[in-house]
Order: structure tokens, then sequence, then C-alpha cells
């Protein structure tokens, strides 16, 4: 489904992406490891548009969308999430999720039709999923950081998309809310079908989760395959997990 | 769905407005008519400052763009006059799409610094083009047609029209348009990542805005009937933005509140002291200390405690 080859993204002298490849194929949950600075978020932001690669290719559903605005990227069917909380705090909660459900209906510019009777239903849904409708009247920036990070997924399922790009969904979490936001990650790939790619740093969330790893050091891909094979790597285990 | 328990209180609001000029004397009428221009005039703005979170610092040019046009048109043509009336919001939504064109391009204070060069161009040429605009002279004496030509009609006229705007922004604001919008304000970023072209959606809002900010110059044309340069002046602008803040720029009537405030100063106050605006800058003060949401924002805290509620309900 998405095809990321050799990639290349420097700011300045600083080659944050060096030669990353990754492949997700449909239905797959995908990780990215790699020490703090290995490029991982760097490769999130250029895959999604928010940073335009200097060089690569990035194949989406067999057409490049390298260059593309990320609006554009949006609408071909990949959503994500951001590593650091990215909402709209002065917001309620149902209304940060309506704006992507308005947004991928294409009803963003409709004029003089009151929006608080426009895809409820739809928006509703996915707080349901969540398990947010309890909190769909509460303002977004009042909600606990772990929320937060929460409602960051519900943003990216009203976008309704076929890939789903998860940048740390646990980051700052403790251990109890992890294992439940990786359950419910689990538990939505199923109920709606997702391609999943998600960085994180927990390795056992990881390796219990993920069907596929990469594993990124210093902006290159060292290795990409299912769980066994990356853990008994030896580059790997030299770079990153550390010999036991 | 339209808050239902402000529209007892706006009916009775209007009612009373409406049979105002039959109790009060001139003097008072014409200012409250002023206010009004001026209300439209400074929610307009509201729709890309407080709604739309873009840096709009020369929005007094789209006023003055909308006066011009319909004097000019009203004094050199033959034309009916409401071809005037409508012609005068349209270019200045043509200005406001040229302007705005540029202006989405950069973000926060460089699209306010380029306006206010891009604006100042415009208040520039009017100023030197002596031969059709009549410079620094303005135009005076515009005509207008009988039924609206005495006080009493202008103010009707004016009210009216108000009127009609407020529901159409009301409209315009709780639409899916209007809410993104309000997201773009809050977050450029994470809009794009949900498919939102936040540039185009930014200049759609400049283009209604600016629609309503020359409406407000015609308006202004039918209670004065002239116009002159200094609407197109930076200094305006300045006063428009600080209406908004003064009265509360993420509330939707605030606006109005801070028009209100600042024509009175200036009518009331410049009668005893031409330096009504050091008044003015100690209340601006005083505001931004005791009230960092404005006048409507301090009611709105103060009548609505369920919103904190729910404030509180999330933080658990």
């Amino acid at each position: 489904m998405l095809q990321v080859e050799t990639v290349v993204k420097s700011f300045d002298d600083f080659k944050a992406v060096n030669g990353a490849s990754l492949s997700v194929g449909k239905g797959e949950i995908v990780a990215v490891i790699g020490p703090n600075g290995a490029g991982k978020t760097t490769l999130f932001n250029v895959i999604t548009g928010l940073l335009r690669r200097d060089s690569g290719k990035i194949i989406f559903k067999g057409e490049d969308i390298g260059g593309l605005p990320p609006y554009e990227i949006c609408k071909k069917g990949i959503a994500r999430s951001f590593q650091i909380v990215n909402i709209f705090p002065r917001l309620t909660v149902f209304r940060n999720v309506q704006v992507a459900v308005l947004s991928q209906q294409r009803r963003s510019n409709t004029l003089f039709r009151p929006a608080s009777s426009m895809v409820l239903n739809e928006t509703n849904n996915i707080l349901e999923s969540v398990g947010f409708l309890d909190k769909a009247h509460s303002i977004a920036g009042s909600l606990s950081h772990g929320d937060q990070k929460i409602l960051e997924i519900a943003i990216a399922l009203g976008n309704e998309p076929e890939l789903l790009i998860l940048d740390e969904p646990t980051a700052g979490m403790s251990p109890e809310e992890t294992s439940a936001t990786m359950e419910l990650v689990k538990r939505l790939a199923q109920m709606r079908g997702l391609t999943i790619l998600f960085c994180e740093h927990d390795m056992d969330i990881v390796f219990s989760v993920a069907q596929s790893i990469m594993v990124m050091h210093q902006g290159r891909t060292l290795v990409q395959g299912k769980p066994e094979e990356v853990r008994n790597n030896p580059f790997v285990q030299e770079a990153y997990l550390g010999v036991e | 769905m339209i808050r239902l328990k402000w529209f007892g209180p706006s009916i009775v609001i209007f009612l009373v407005l409406f049979i105002l000029p039959s109790f009060i004397p001139r003097f008072y009428t014409y200012i409250l008519a002023l206010i009004y221009v001026t209300s439209l005039l400074a929610m307009s703005l509201n729709l890309v400052v407080g709604h739309g979170g873009m840096f709009q610092f020369h929005h007094g040019v789209f006023y003055g763009v909308g006066a011009y046009t319909v004097a000019l048109m009203l004094t050199k043509t033959s034309l009916p006059m409401w071809t005037g009336f409508i012609a005068g919001p349209i270019v200045a939504a043509i200005i406001g799409f040229i302007i705005g064109w540029f202006c989405v391009r950069l973000t926060r204070l460089y699209f306010g610094m380029l306006q206010i060069s891009l604006g100042s161009l415009i208040w520039a040429i009017v100023l030197r083009w002596y031969s059709f605009t009549g410079g620094d002279d303005g135009i005076h004496g515009v005509p207008i047609a009988p039924f609206l030509s005495s006080l009493n009609s202008s103010y009707y006229f004016i009210l009216i029209v108000l009127v009609i705007c407020l529901i159409v922004m009301y409209l315009i604001l709780k639409s899916p348009f209007g809410n993104t919008l309000q997201a773009i304000r809050d977050n450029p970023q994470r809009c794009e990542a949900i498919g939102i072209n936040v540039r185009r959606h930014q200049l759609i809002a400049i283009v209604i805005a600016t629609f309503f900010g020359g409406l407000a110059g015609v308006l202004f044309v039918v209670l004065e009937r002239s116009v002159f340069t200094d609407m197109l002046f930076w200094v305006l602008s300045l006063e428009i933005f600080i209406m908004c803040l003064l009265g509360g720029w993420f509330t939707f009537v605030g606006p109005i509140f801070g028009a209100a405030i600042i024509v009175a100063l200036r009518t009331f106050v410049s009668i005893f002291t031409e330096y009504w605006t050091l008044i003015l800058g100690v209340i601006l003060i005083l505001i931004i200390f005791f009230l960092p949401e404005g006048v409507m924002g301090y009611f709105q805290e103060i009548f609505k405690p369920r919103t904190k509620e729910t404030v509180k309900e999330g933080t658990k």
C-alpha cells in the first residue's frame, strides 16, 4: 500500500533522514523504531507532506505522493496523529472531531447551514469507538494529557483514512494508559480495517503489536522485517536493543 | 441550531432601537447611526481577526473602497442608486481578494505587515489621484435618493441592513465554513493534516469580511453623504482593531460594544478635550489588565457559569 524508497531529507547540512525505505502492506500494523534523533518523526512528516523530501520516492496506492501539500495527501487516504499534542484547544471535543469529518465529506466550505446539525452520527460513532461520548462537550484544552493523545487519534479517524500514521501515540502516558491505548489502536485497526504505521519507544509494545518492524539509525533504514527477524538481527542488537 | 434563548431579547432590543429616534434629539440619532455603521465595520473585521486568527491590520481600506465606489458611481455616473450600493461591497471584496491572495501566503505578523503596505498603496493612490477621487478634499454632497435622505430614514435603513448582516454573519460562523475557520485559528498545521486547504479557506474568509467592510462604507455614505481619504488611512484600521479587542474578539457581538465605546468616547470626550485618545489609552490599559477577554468576554464569563463547569469536568 505504501512504499517509501531511499528518501532523503536534510536541514542545512544535517541529514535527518538519509536513505530511509519502508514498505507497508494493506491491513498491516507496522512499527518504526530507533533511538532518539534517528529521524522517525521527520520521516513521518515527509510522508504526510509537512516536509518536502529532497529525493526518493513515496508511493501510496501506486501513485507518487512526494511533494504534494499535506491537505492533498490527507485526501488520498492518509491521516496522522502527532507526537506532541496537536489539537484545537479552544473547541469542544465534539467539534475537534467534527471538523475532520466535515473536511472528509468535502463540506468545510458549506455556508449558511448550521454545522451543529451536520455529520452528527459519523462524529458520535468515532467518539464512541474511542470511549469519549461522555467527554463530547468538554473543551479539548482541558482534557488530561492522555485523553488529548487519544483525541489526536480520534481527529485522525475523522478523515476515514486507509492508512493511519501514529507518531508515538503513547508519549508521556503512564504504563496503564499506554497499554489501554495500544489495545484501543489494535481494536480500531480490526474494527475499521485500518492499516497502521506507528513509532514507539516501548519495545514490549512494539514487539507485541507490530506485524512488521522497521529499524532506523541515524536517518537510515537498518532493516525491516518480522519481529523475530528484527530481534535476531546482529546490527539491530548492537545499535539499539543492546545485547542481553 | 440557533440559540433560541437570545431570540426574545434581541427582538426587544431591535424594537427599542427602532422606535428610539422618535424620542431622542437628532444628534443622538446621528451618533447611534454612526455606531451601527462602525459596528458593522468592526464585526466584519472580527470575522477574520477574532474567528479567523488573521492579523488583518488594514481593514479600513475596504471600508474606504466601498464608500469611494458608491460615492464615485453616484457623482460621476447616472446609474441608479442601488447599483452603487451593490457595487461598493463587491469592489471592496475584489480588492480584498487581490490583497488577501498575497497576504495568506504569509503568516501572523508578516501577514499584517504586508497588508499594511498594500493597503497604504491604495490609500496613496486615492490621495494622489486628484482628478478622479478629489484627493484630500474627498467627495461631498453625494446624491442620495429622497426616500433615504432624511436622518431618520437613513437611521432605519442602516439599522435594518446591520441586523440582516448580523444574522448572515451569525449563520456563516455557525456553518461548517465558520467552524473550520475557527479550527484554523486554533491550529492551522493540524487543519492541513486533516485535509483542509488552509490558504484557500482563509482567502474566502477575507473576501467575505471585506465584502461586509465595503457594505459598512456604503452605509457611511448614506449617513454622511461624503467620503474622505482618512477612511483608508491606517489610523482608522488600528481603531477598528482596538474595537475588536475592547469588545471581546472571541465573542460574536463583542465588536459592537467596542465600536459603541470608541464612537461614544470620541464624540463625548472630545467635546471637553482634544486629547480624547489619552483617555482611550487609559481605558485600554485597564481593560487589558482586568478584562483580558474584552467587555463581552467578561459578561459571558459572568452569565454562563455552565461553560466553567464543563471545563472542570474535563480536567477530572
